[in-house]
């Protein structure tokens, strides 16, 4: 039924943009279980800005957030065509390092989870992982990410207790920190305030922003509010589909498929 | 339904269940006490420093020393093969394989057959080969035996802990940037506590098995210096005591099991306090 706004709106995807593209989703079609899922995403999203995915539950925004970092890999039968470039680079290419490209996106989940570890591991983990074996070089990173997340002055006396100890709104900046900690180019979150209460959602969502110019930010959300908050360019996908993409102010206000419009004044959820 | 009706159930499945728990634990305290007051009688330093004089207990002197050090050789060297056997089988099941793996299901169907046979069949199989091989009774077959016969309690339990992670850890930890190994280590380090579980129920099985060790490992009264050699085990040794017809003998045997119990014991108590000092970064 929605097939002919899918097939229009394709034509109205592409937006002009005087930012160089960082992520570029091109004819992207994936199946799971042999369920056509993700349908012809076509997407190219600039460099160090906010993009929301934003739809209504069981659209594929979290499959469409996971095959940017090919966390779908080892799910059941996934079949995908067509490419992902980040920078230029087609991430499904044969010859792409998986955990390489991992390395370049840090993952913010929806519920915190830290590592069974403690907080200053936590942080250390990334660096580790990837070869960082010198101790004073870690306690900088630790110290600059923890800083840089605003949690620092919290946890500094105890750096080397469990990180399931802390709040539920520290443990999403430790998990944030701990994302920044590999050097990623680009922050990837889902939900990522949905189990916060207010004032740390806002902590979140600060941070987010002050990120932005060092980083490529996507974020999947259902809360329409926080897309217009802390995002330049939103992406309304409907169905597997997307329906609709521009700047923030044009989609929530001036959307131009009936779809987006009845989705943005909350006909459709 | 109405109410009085739902609190009438309510209350007969509450008097059901604590009449379970109660049969339950009596039994439990009955057989204890058995074992306790037949065996204390018996129990000397004896029993525990030496070993036995005149073949086969027959003698009422000496004491089961080599069968306390057979089943404590036994059941260590063999849980901590499976351990290190079972762990990896586990882990490559879990992490490697997807979920609609034939190899996976068909190996999880596997390991709950292997779980379920007696124990008298690995030995029966053991036996059979060693035979073919031309390897006669002895510790080392005994420990193989009994690896295979706890490797399964190992995969299984240590499965159904890996299934109890929650599927963002491993979402997380690969979303870093980690290979699939070190994935693997994360879990290995979230389920640790329960390591320590599926590591005691092996030993459990292992240290009180007797059929798999009857054929494998055979008996002896000397104490178990080679590999190579016949060692004794303490289900045995009761086994041998308790068919003697001398009353003294038979006392003999309580106090053995009680041995057995205790060294149970003192591994559950162990194991609990290892594992507790784990806990300290679970969430
Ligand atoms: N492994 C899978 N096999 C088959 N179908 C799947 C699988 N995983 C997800 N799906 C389906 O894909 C669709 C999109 O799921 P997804 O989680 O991306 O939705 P979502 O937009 O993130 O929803 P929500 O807002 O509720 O999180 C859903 O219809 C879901 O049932
Ligand atoms: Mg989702």
């Amino acid at each position: 039924m929605y097939k002919s706004i899918g097939v229009e709106a394709e034509k109205t995807q592409t937006i002009n943009t005087q930012l160089p593209a960082h992520i570029e989703v091109k004819d992207l079609n994936l199946w799971l279980d042999n369920k056509h899922i993700l349908k012809n995403i076509n997407v190219s999203i600039p460099k160090h800005s906010i993009i929301s995915i934003i739809g209504p539950s069981g659209c594929g925004k979290s499959t469409l957030l996971k095959t940017l970092n090919r966390l779908l890999d080892d799910s059941a039968v996934i079949q995908l065509e067509g490419s992902v470039l980040v920078a230029g680079e087609d991430i499904y290419a044969k010859d792409a390092e998986v955990t390489t490209i991992r390395k370049r996106m840090g993952l913010l989940s929806q519920r915190p989870f830290p590592l069974p570890m403690s907080i200053f591991d936590n942080v250390a983990y990334g660096p580790k992982i990837h070869g960082e074996r010198n101790k004073k070089i870690l306690e900088q990173i630790v110290h600059e990410q923890l800083v840089n997340v605003g949690l620092w002055n919290e946890v500094k006396d105890r750096l080397h207790s469990s990180a399931s100890l802390l709040s539920i709104g520290q443990q999403q900046r430790l998990c944030l920190a701990r994302g920044l900690a590999v050097k990623p180019e680009i922050i990837l979150g889902d939900e990522s305030t949905s189990a916060l209460d207010p004032i740390s959602t806002q902590t979140i969502e600060n941070l987010l922003i002050s990120l932005k110019d060092d980083y490529t930010i996507v974020l999947v959300t259902h809360i329409l509010r926080q897309a217009r908050r802390v995002s330049d360019y939103i992406l309304f996908l409907y169905d597997g589909e997307v329906i609709e993409f521009g700047k923030t102010e044009d989609i929530l206000l001036n959307p131009k498929q009936e779809l987006t419009q009845k989705y943005v004044k909350g006909f459709i959820s | 339904m109405s109410t009085a009706k739902r609190l009438r159930k309510e209350k007969i499945a509450k008097w059901i269940m604590r009449l379970s728990v109660l049969v339950i634990s009596s039994s439990l305290l009955l057989i204890i006490g058995t074992v306790l007051c037949k065996g204390l009688p018996y129990l000397s330093w004896e029993m525990i420093s030496q070993s036995p004089k005149g073949g086969f207990y027959i003698g009422k002197e000496g004491g089961v020393l080599n069968a306390i050090a057979g089943s404590l050789y036994l059941a260590t060297a063999s849980t901590i093969l499976a351990t290190c056997i079972g762990v990896p089988i586990a882990i490559y099941l879990h992490v490697y394989t997807r979920p609609t793996s034939l190899l996976k299901r068909f190996s999880k169907f596997l390991f709950d057959v292997l779980f379920g046979m007696p124990s008298i069949v690995y030995g029966a199989i053991a036996f059979s080969i060693m035979i073919w091989l031309g390897i006669r009774a002895s510790l080392l077959g005994g420990i193989i035996t009994v690896t295979l016969l706890t490797l399964p309690i190992v995969v299984r339990t240590i499965s159904e802990l890996l299934h109890t992670v929650p599927s963002d850890l491993q979402q997380i930890t690969t979303s870093l940037g980690a290979t699939k190994l070190e994935v693997a280590k994360i879990l290995v380090l979230y389920i640790k506590p329960g390591l320590f579980t599926a590591t005691l129920l092996a030993f459990g099985r292992a240290v009180g098995d007797v059929a798999g060790v009857l054929l494998t490992t055979g008996f002896t009264d000397n104490m178990p210096l080679y590999i190579d050699e016949p060692a004794a085990t303490l289900p045995l040794a009761i086994f041998f005591q308790l068919t003697s017809p001398i009353p003294e003998v038979q006392g003999r045997a309580y106090a053995s099991g009680l041995l057995l119990t205790l060294i149970i014991l003192i591994v559950v108590i162990c194991t609990n306090l290892l594992a507790s000092k784990q806990k300290k970064h679970k969430l």
